[in-house]
């Protein structure tokens, strides 16, 4: 068994669940603004008003009789994504890229029927994948087109980026590759890849995958060492708009790279993982502080995002 | 919570935790409840046996019985004495024992019984209206000779005690003031005499009888003592030695009253006392004493005694939630459903560890196995769950019937889980099992059962039980210390592991 020292953690600044819970998430976050980011369908109606772009919205089914009209809907699609809305850590989500006669096409490669979608949306109604069993509405989205720059790094899945939003500064970043071991999905306990970026750049820093170090993805063995994220102050400044929206002072919030959109809202975390840290491969705590000890805020998401970058720009 | 209100916080912690020590520390000094099981304290079986000759007429007797005897409570008092009346009744002070019976011809003995438990700091007498020395008229000679006595004893002594000391010493035969004593003395009770000399000098003094208790005595005489008033208090002369105070086996069983026992209707009376020394639990002890306490209102002892042992496992949860608060705020270990592993160590308090753990893990395991086939028949969440607790107590019926069957008795212990609970905790072992693998399923099946069994060694332990049962205010200090625990923002001991790769960084 190998061990850190809890003094060598505090040196590093690293952020703890129990110290995350009660100093961050219970002080920052008002309980009231969590449907908000619970339910993606609102956080898409939210986040829209403040002018940050989520991927279409194609339908929303609500009822069990409505499931019907998804298959019309569908007819001429050919990707698209059927996510329950208050699904959590991806679960749930069912992604078709394409179709093949009157079947449809999953990411995996795998060919379903129209009835297989069905019973999949029959479940989210039910309630299968929302956070506490509670019934549930379907949404779907137009699929999202990953930038190749991007996309190459990922087996499967499209990469995302986490943005931790503190008090509306981007304190910290990374990218989110999806692995064979994280059977497409970009959680990084399931075993996806997590590259830490410069918040200051968007270069990336340093990787790792189930919390140990690593420099080539495991599946695509590409070096993950100078993946440099384009219009990244855009997106900081995307990210930190949320923060407006939505009135919660510790969150994370993902992002995607869309081939034609450009960069669009995922879905929004109120109670973000501390995983981030390690693929950073430092401690969140000196930035929190920071923020906490500013003496004036910044008004705008443009002024929060160019100050993070400044101040948090790593010096290598 | 800011760094302001932080202290508040702190003070009510401190607070909840100074009065639950406490107010158990007090219940302890005060009802004498021990700290620690099988505590025995010893008690005093005192037997008063009365004995007369009846000649045919109606019956009373009545026998004086202590009140407050200083140095000691009494626990239990019972009176056996067949075909009589009998009632403890108090009069001008002093409490007597009195049976009656009309027609009585004959050899009559009757018994009292009573039980003292030894308190050094019982029943000081301390009367609330001062007594006043008796008038005493003395005849010639006499008066002279107790004028010049108790003019020496004056002059020798400054207290109403050293008087009394001083007093008992000169009226001993070897003092040189041999002719004075051996004319007071001739013919009159040595002890009545140093009564009525005392109050002739002012002090307020009379005679009680002491029982010697010694294990296993019987046929015992009472021993005369001297009682002296100085201004506060009745204080205990030996009147042979002048030795003060009282020694500690002494037991009053006679103060000021006028007489010991009265016999109307009978001859010969007499009484006797017969000593054993006995030890019972201390807790019985508190139990009863409880009752009469005051304080008794404080304790669960006056609940039915079903209630009560209900209560024996309810108070015994809190020390469960602490164990959980404990093992996943400070150790961090994952546990499937927050409050599960309490609930199974409840259950294990009744079936005992060991066949407790063969019978859930059997139970969740033939669940999960059943779970799957429920799984591709696409239910709604409701009718699964439902389906699942049936198909539990058919699980438990079964296990229940074939181990009796087989000759295990532990098989019925199965009865004794929540099968709500363990339907769910199959419904979630089986999401989890779908979602995150079965690796994960066994980290936290594993967690949740390592977390049941400390519970349950904590709540099993016989002193864990003793002490929430018989103190219940500790649960302030297990308030207090989940209250605290809820402010820890330190590391988890599983986030030391966790975070290990970042040692590259440092």
């Amino acid at each position: 068994m190998d061990w850190i020292s809890p003094r060598a953690l505090t040196r590093l600044g690293m952020l703890n669940m129990n110290r995350r819970n009660v100093d961050y998430i219970s002080r920052y976050n008002e309980r009231t603004s969590y449907p908000m980011v619970d339910n993606k369908l609102k956080t898409k109606l939210v986040v829209a008003e403040y002018g940050v772009k989520t991927p279409k919205l194609l339908q929303v089914v609500r009822q069990q009789h409505e499931i019907p009209h998804f298959r019309d809907m569908a007819e001429d699609l050919t990707g698209f994504a059927i996510k329950p809305a208050k699904g959590s850590g991806g679960k749930g989500i069912t992604v078709i890229t394409g179709r093949d006669e009157d079947e449809f096409v999953k990411a995996s490669g795998m060919r379903v029927p129209a009835a297989f979608l069905e019973r999949h949306l029959s479940n989210i109604l039910a309630g299968l994948y929302s956070l506490a069993g509670t019934p549930d509405v379907a949404i779907v989205e137009s699929l999202v087109q990953s930038v190749p720059g991007l996309a190459k790094y990922s087996f499967q899945g499209v990469p995302d980026i986490r943005i931790i939003i503190f008090q509306g500064y981007p304190v910290m970043a990374m990218l989110r590759l999806a692995t064979k071991a994280s059977d497409g999905k970009a959680n990084l306990h399931q075993g996806a890849v997590g590259v830490g970026l410069d918040i200051g750049t968007g270069q990336s820093l340093n990787s790792v995958q189930f919390n140990r170090p690593i420099t080539l993805h495991p599946d695509t063995g590409l070096a993950l060492e100078n993946i440099n994220i384009a219009d990244w102050e855009e997106m900081l400044t995307m990210a930190s708009r949320c923060y407006e929206a939505t009135g919660l002072g510790y969150m994370g919030v993902d992002l995607v790279v869309d081939a034609n959109e450009g960069p669009l809202l995922l879905e929004l975390n109120a109670r973000p993982g501390l995983a981030i840290q390690m693929a950073n491969g430092r401690g969140l705590l000196p930035r929190l502080n920071a923020i906490e000890n500013l003496k004036k805020h910044h008004f705008t998401p443009e002024a929060r995002a160019r100050y993070a970058m400044e101040i948090f720009a790593s010096r290598r | 919570m800011t760094a302001r209100s932080r202290i508040p916080f702190f003070a009510a912690i401190v607070l909840l935790i100074v009065a639950g020590i406490s107010i158990a520390t007090w219940r302890h000094i005060e009802l004498g409840i021990p700290w620690l099981t099988g505590e025995q304290q010893p008690v005093w079986m005192v037997e008063a046996r009365i004995n007369f000759e009846a000649n045919g007429e109606p019956v009373l007797a009545s026998l004086n019985i202590p009140e407050q005897s200083p140095g000691f409570r009494i626990l239990s008092e019972q009176a056996a004495s067949p075909g009589y009346g009998f009632s403890v009744v108090d009069k001008s002070g002093s409490r007597r024992a009195e049976w009656s019976k009309r027609n009585v011809l004959g050899e009559q003995t009757l018994y009292f019984k009573a039980q003292f438990i030894p308190d050094p700091n019982a029943n000081r007498d301390r009367p609330r209206r001062a007594p006043k020395p008796i008038a005493i008229f003395w005849e010639e000679p006499q008066a002279t000779a107790v004028r010049e006595i108790l003019q020496q004893a004056e002059e020798r002594s400054s207290t109403p005690e050293s008087m009394t000391r001083e007093l008992i010493r000169l009226m001993q035969p070897e003092d040189d003031q041999a002719q004075n004593t051996t004319l007071l003395v001739a013919g009159t009770n040595y002890l009545d005499l140093l009564v009525r000399m005392l109050n002739h000098a002012g002090i307020p003094a009379r005679t009680a009888d002491g029982l010697k208790l010694e294990d296993a005595r019987r046929r015992q005489a009472l021993t005369p003592y001297l009682q002296i008033y100085n201004n506060e208090e009745w204080l205990t002369f030996d009147p042979r030695t002048a030795e003060q105070g009282l020694p500690e086996n002494i037991l009053l069983w006679r103060q000021g009253a006028e007489s010991l026992l009265d016999v109307v209707g009978g001859d010969g009376s007499n009484v006797s006392f017969s000593i054993l020394r006995q030890t019972i639990p201390a807790l019985q002890l508190a139990a009863m004493q409880s009752e009469k306490n005051g304080l008794g209102f404080l304790s669960l002892y006056q609940l039915p005694i079903e209630e009560q042992s209900m209560f024996r496992m309810l108070l015994l949860l809190p020390l469960g939630a602490l164990m959980v608060a404990f093992m996943r705020i400070v150790i961090g270990i994952r546990t499937s459903g927050t409050f599960m592993p309490v609930l199974i160590a409840v259950a294990f308090v009744q079936t005992t560890l060991v066949p407790g753990l063969i019978a859930f893990t059997s139970v969740v395991a033939i669940g999960l196995l059943m779970r799957g086939y429920l799984s591709s028949l696409n239910l709604l969440l409701v009718s699964r769950i439902s389906a699942l607790i049936i198909l539990v107590i058919f699980i438990t019926a079964g296990l229940s019937i074939a181990g009796y069957h087989m000759g295990f008795n532990t098989g019925m212990t199965v009865t004794f889980f929540p099968m709500v609970i363990i339907a769910w905790t199959i419904e979630r072992m089986s999401i989890l099992w779908e979602e995150e693998g079965a690796h994960e399923v066994l980290v936290q099946g594993a967690g949740s059962l390592f977390v049941a069994v400390c519970a349950f060694l904590v709540m099993d332990a016989p002193l864990s039980r003793h002490l929430t049962f018989n103190f219940p205010e500790l649960h302030f200090v297990v308030l207090g210390l989940i209250l605290l625990m809820g402010q820890y923002t330190g590391y988890k001991l599983s986030e030391l592991r966790r975070f290990t790769p970042m040692k590259v960084y440092d």
